[in-house]
Order: structure tokens, then C-alpha cells, then sequence
């Protein structure tokens, strides 16, 4: 029997080394100290608070999510697209449910330019939050007097719409071909005063990155893509396609692949700084498109599942950097490493 | 500020094609409350982006948590996988959203609901407090829903079936006429169903000088009025949105033709 001297000494040295552990132990089970990331970035010269804007189309005017929670949450806000004048828009249906996808065809349902800029652009002007004007236009004439219009106003950007793939005058030619792509940006440039012009490239081409550098040739000061992919849907009992025109635009997760690649090859192709979108529903989404080349993020039909889904990719954005080491988000920027 | 919430089920029963689901919604109804015909919109599942639309039959305020009470019949993907929910299973509701019926407690109206139109109409009935007609007509005898409920609530309750195994053989549009032409002292005809019922009830509403509110139903997308898919054809030419602006219209203006 070991006498109790002896005892006490082993269980003293016992709960040393047990202490000891322990105290290294610890700080590893703590969590990680916050740094507190800085999420602001810069597009074309705009500072944003954060990187996450909602995209054009699917956020009206801010006035219905705006009673989900505070609009200044946001990076920023692109409005519903706007023409010169008041569009109906497309007979219903327009909208029909893919696998992880929406297709719409909506058709440019707007108050008109005038209209945004008397009524909805002071309600969002209450708030913190960019304010990015999104237009179409028939003619590269309508593309000038609404910038003319929207810079008179005090917008913080334009996206100019080249590829909106619903409204058979225009539109679709804009944005699939090089010269006339170019065109409607020299238009937009020279009636936007100081005021960002950034063009909305579409992906029904097959090489954006030719409009791309044709954009970036004739002035432009930001791209953002992708917009909707045509597509289509039928009803086999019917043998009717679900949505009245027919076709329409493919949005959600199930393009997220489509537009990580474009954004990547299009940042590649150019300098000017990218507001990438498709499909992005979740920080790591977020941090894709920002990997790929893509400075800010938009959000779109994530929205319709859950109006807070904007926030949700902000703060995924801010908790992935984080845990990245990263000391702001803007540094994902660019930072894919291809094989 | 509106909400979505996570609402529990608490009562579920089959009512023959239908489902029967009584929601607990915290303070929806304390909070978004407007008229019997309101919806909400609830999220059927992860790999469906799309929430579902579900007309609230009845609604309540309750403490600590207001009472939902949604029917609906299984039409695809999203309500199939609504129907398999259980008992005490959370459900992520968007609600309540749009403009129901403009019923006033002393009104007294004229109810007129098909099918899976129906359960709307319930809470106009619940709403006016027994003073109100119901005609409600389904496909056959076996497709009736939620008779015994209408009967309970309203003055007098008219059945109508497409093959005359209950009630009335015919539309209820003809059941409509009948009832207008003994009594047109109604405040309005209220109607919830098929396109072209709607379009029939509001035909006889107006030969009799009545007037009639219908509740129409278009593919959805956001549900608050953000996105714009649920175009409705107004006679006017411009083109309203069943979430926002409706679902429940003047059946003057809609254009019927469209």
C-alpha cells in the first residue's frame, strides 16, 4: 500500500498535468475572436455598405419587401425595369416553376420613367440604400432621354437593359449583337452626366464575351449578368406551352452554373467591374459569383421562397470571409485559382 | 412590419378531395387582418421555389396564438406535398396577404362558391353571422365540401352538382337567377370558383342590378406584389395583380373577354 504522501503527490502532479491541458485546451474551444469584416465595396465609383443588391424584376419598387424589414439593410436596390412610357406588360400566365428555376414573362410592366421618378423614387430615396435605375428602351433615342430623365433625378446608377428577352421590339437585338450593344451604351454614357452607366448583358448568346468588350469599347462603367436564359415549358395534357407567350426568361438556382461561368469569362475579357447574378440564394452562392470576378451580388427570384434571403446572403457573405481570415469581403473579388 | 412565420398544425381532416388544416399563426391575424378572401402563401418543401397560394377559409384571433384555417385539394407537386403533412408539423406562412371580400358585419350577400372556391366564402358566412345565402355547387354528390359548415352559418344554403346526384342538376349561375328573383335585396353577390362560373355569376349579378365581387386566381409568384407575374385583364386595359390588388375584384372591371 502506497503510504499518503506518496498519494497526494500523484494526484497533485495528476491534476497539474490535467490543468495543464485543459488551459490549452480552452482557447481552442472558444470561438474564434470577431474581426469584424468589412463588407462595403465599390462598383463603377458607387460605395455600397454591402455587396448584396436585389436584382431588377423581382423587387418592384421596394415597397412590398420594405414592410418585411428595413430597406437600408440592403447594398443596394435595382428597380423594376422602366421604359419611356407605361407598359401593361404580357397576358397572363407568366410565370411557371422549373427544376430549381422560374421562367417568367412578365414583359416589362412599368409605370413609366416619369412615373418612378415622381413617385417611387422619393419613397426609396427615404432610405440608406443605392439607388440603381434599370431602363429598356425601342430605340437608342429612349435609351438617352430616360438616362437624361434618371440623372436629372438623382439616381445612384443606371443599368441599361440590352437584354431584356421579352419585348419583341428590341431588346433581344440589343443585346445579341456587338455594334448595336455598343450603340445603346454611347447613347446611355452621353445623356447619363456623371451618373454610372452599367449594361445588363444577356446570356441567349454565344460569346458574351464579344458584347462584353463592345460595351466596354463604347464607354460603359459596369456589367452586370446574367440576366434570364430563354426557355420553355409544356403542359403534355394540354400540349399548351404554361406560359402565354410561350417562352420566357429562366431564373433561380438552376442557372447558377451558367452565370458563375459567365461572369468568370466575361472578367477575364474585361476591366470593368461586374454585378453578377443567377440563382444566388446563399452566401456561398455569393462568394461563387465574387470568386468568379464578380465585385457586388444580386439577388433575385431567391426572394419569392424568402423575402429575407438578401440579408441571409449578406451576412453568409460576411460569416464566410470571416472564417476565410479575409479583413473585407471585396478581397474574394477575382480570387478563383482555375486548374 | 409583415412577417413569415413558422405555424403549426394543429388540427388536420380529410373532407373528401379536400384538406381541412387549422393553422396556430402567432399574430397574423391580430396584425394582417383585412376581410374574409384573404391568402396565404406557404412554402411547400425545399426543391419547390415557388410558395403555394392557399385561400383562408377562416381566420381568428386567439391567444397566445391566431387560428388559420386553410382548404385546399391537391393539384400538383406543392399541395401534394402540403396534404402529407402531419399533426404538430411546422409550416413556413407568408400571410395574410391581398384584399378579400368588402363584407360588412350587418351585410347581408349572396354567396356563391364552386369546387375549391368554396372555402372563402366560409368566412364571409362566419363574417355576417347567419344572414347571409350560400349556393355552392361541385362536380357530383361525393365532391360536395364543407356543406354541413355553410348550413350551420348561413340563412339558407342552395347545393348545386354538374350530374344532379345532390341539390340542383346544373351551374349554380342558374341557382343565382333563381334566388335573384325572388329576393334582390342583397348587398352584393360574392363569388369564389372557376373562371368561367365567375364569369356567369357576374352576368346574372348584373341583369339583376346587383352588385358582385369575384375572387380570381392566376399563377403566382412572389405573393406581395413585387414581382408582377399574376396579371389580371382589367376592362380598362391596364392589368392588375391577383396578389396585390386582388384576388378579390369589382366584377365590373375585370375584362371577362380577355
Amino acid at each position: 500500500m502506497p503510504d499518503r504522501q506518496e498519494l497526494e503527490q500523484q494526484l497533485r502532479s495528476a491534476l497539474e498535468g490535467a490543468k495543464a491541458a485543459l488551459e490549452e485546451l480552452v482557447p481552442t474551444l472558444r470561438p474564434a475572436p470577431v474581426t469584424p469584416v468589412d463588407t462595403s465595396v465599390t462598383l463603377a465609383g458607387m460605395t455600397m455598405k454591402n455587396p448584396v443588391v436585389v436584382a431588377s424584376g423581382t423587387f418592384g419598387f421596394g415597397r412590398e419587401y420594405g414592410e418585411f424589414y428595413d430597406l437600408s439593410e440592403l447594398g443596394g436596390i435595382c428597380a423594376k425595369g422602366l421604359t419611356l412610357h407605361r407598359r401593361e406588360g404580357n397576358p397572363a400566365p407568366r410565370i411557371a416553376e422549373t427544376p430549381m428555376g422560374i421562367l417568367n414573362s412578365v414583359g416589362l410592366q412599368n409605370p413609366g420613367v416619369d412615373a418612378f421618378i415622381a413617385e417611387e423614387l422619393p419613397f426609396l430615396r427615404q432610405y440608406d440604400v443605392k439607388v440603381i435605375a434599370n431602363i429598356s428602351g425601342n430605340t437608342p433615342e429612349e435609351y438617352g432621354i430616360m438616362c437624361e430623365k434618371l440623372a436629372g433625378a438623382g439616381v445612384d446608377m443606371i443599368e441599361v437593359n440590352i437584354s431584356c428577352p421579352n419585348v419583341k421590339a428590341g431588346g433581344m437585338a440589343y443585346g445579341t449583337r456587338p455594334e448595336l450593344a455598343a450603340e445603346v451604351t454611347r447613347m446611355a454614357k452621353s445623356h447619363a452626366g456623371s451618373v454610372p452607366v452599367m449594361v445588363k448583358l444577356s446570356p441567349n448568346v454565344t460569346d458574351i464575351t464579344e458584347i462584353a468588350k463592345a460595351v466596354e469599347g463604347a464607354g460603359a462603367d459596369a456589367l452586370s449578368l446574367i440576366n434570364t436564359i430563354r426557355g420553355m415549358r409544356v403542359d403534355v395534357t394540354t400540349r399548351r406551352p404554361i406560359l402565354k407567350m410561350n417562352t420566357g426568361g429562366l431564373s433561380g438556382p438552376a442557372v447558377l452554373p451558367v452565370a458563375v461561368r459567365m461572369v468568370w469569362e466575361v472578367a477575364n475579357a474585361v476591366k470593368l467591374p461586374i454585378l453578377g447574378m443567377g440563382g444566388v440564394s446563399s452566401g456561398e452562392d455569393a462568394a461563387q459569383f465574387m470568386l468568379a470576378g464578380a465585385s457586388a451580388v444580386a439577388v433575385g427570384t431567391a426572394c419569392f421562397a424568402d423575402p429575407f434571403a438578401p440579408l441571409k446572403v449578406r451576412d453568409g457573405l460576411a460569416e464566410i470571409a470571416a472564417k476565410q481570415g479575409l479583413p473585407a469581403v471585396s478581397h474574394l473579388t477575382g480570387g478563383v485559382k482555375p486548374w | 412590419m409583415k412577417v413569415e412565420k413558422s405555424c403549426k398544425i394543429v388540427h388536420k381532416t380529410q373532407m373528401g378531395d379536400a384538406v381541412f388544416m387549422v393553422l396556430e399563426a402567432g399574430d397574423m391575424v391580430r396584425t394582417s387582418y383585412r376581410n374574409p378572401g384573404q391568402f396565404v402563401h406557404i412554402r411547400c418543401g425545399d426543391s419547390l421555389l415557388l410558395r403555394r397560394p392557399i385561400s383562408v377559409a377562416s381566420c381568428q384571433e386567439d391567444y397566445p396564438s391566431d387560428l388559420v384555417t386553410i382548404v385546399f385539394e391537391v393539384r400538383g407537386a406543392g399541395t401534394q406535398w402540403l396534404a402529407e403533412r402531419k399533426l404538430g408539423e411546422t409550416l413556413d406562412v407568408m400571410g395574410l396577404l391581398g384584399n378579400g371580400f368588402p363584407v360588412k358585419p350587418e351585410g347581408r350577400y349572396l354567396l356563391v362558391g364552386g369546387g375549391i372556391g368554396v372555402p372563402p366564402l366560409w368566412g364571409c358566412a362566419q363574417r355576417t353571422s347567419g344572414k347571409s345565402t350560400a349556393i355552392l355547387g361541385f362536380r357530383s354528390k361525393d365532391k360536395a365540401i364543407m356543406t354541413d359548415l355553410f348550413n350551420e352559418d348561413c340563412a339558407k344554403t342552395l347545393i348545386a352538382t354538374d350530374d344532379g346526384s345532390l341539390g340542383y342538376h346544373g351551374f349554380v349561375d342558374a341557382l343565382v337567377r333563381q334566388e335573384l328573383e325572388q329576393d334582390r335585396n342583397y348587398d352584393a353577390v360574392l363569388a369564389c370558383g372557376p373562371r368561367p362560373m365567375l364569369k356567369n355569376v357576374a352576368r346574372a349579378a348584373k341583369e339583376f342590378g346587383v352588385p358582385c365581387f369575384v375572387s380570381m386566381e392566376e399563377r403566382m409568384g412572389c405573393g406581395v406584389g413585387a414581382c408582377l407575374v399574376c396579371a389580371c385583364d382589367m376592362k380598362d386595359g391596364s392589368r392588375k395583380h391577383v396578389c396585390k390588388d386582388g384576388p378579390v375584384f369589382d366584377a365590373e372591371e375585370v375584362d371577362w373577354d380577355a
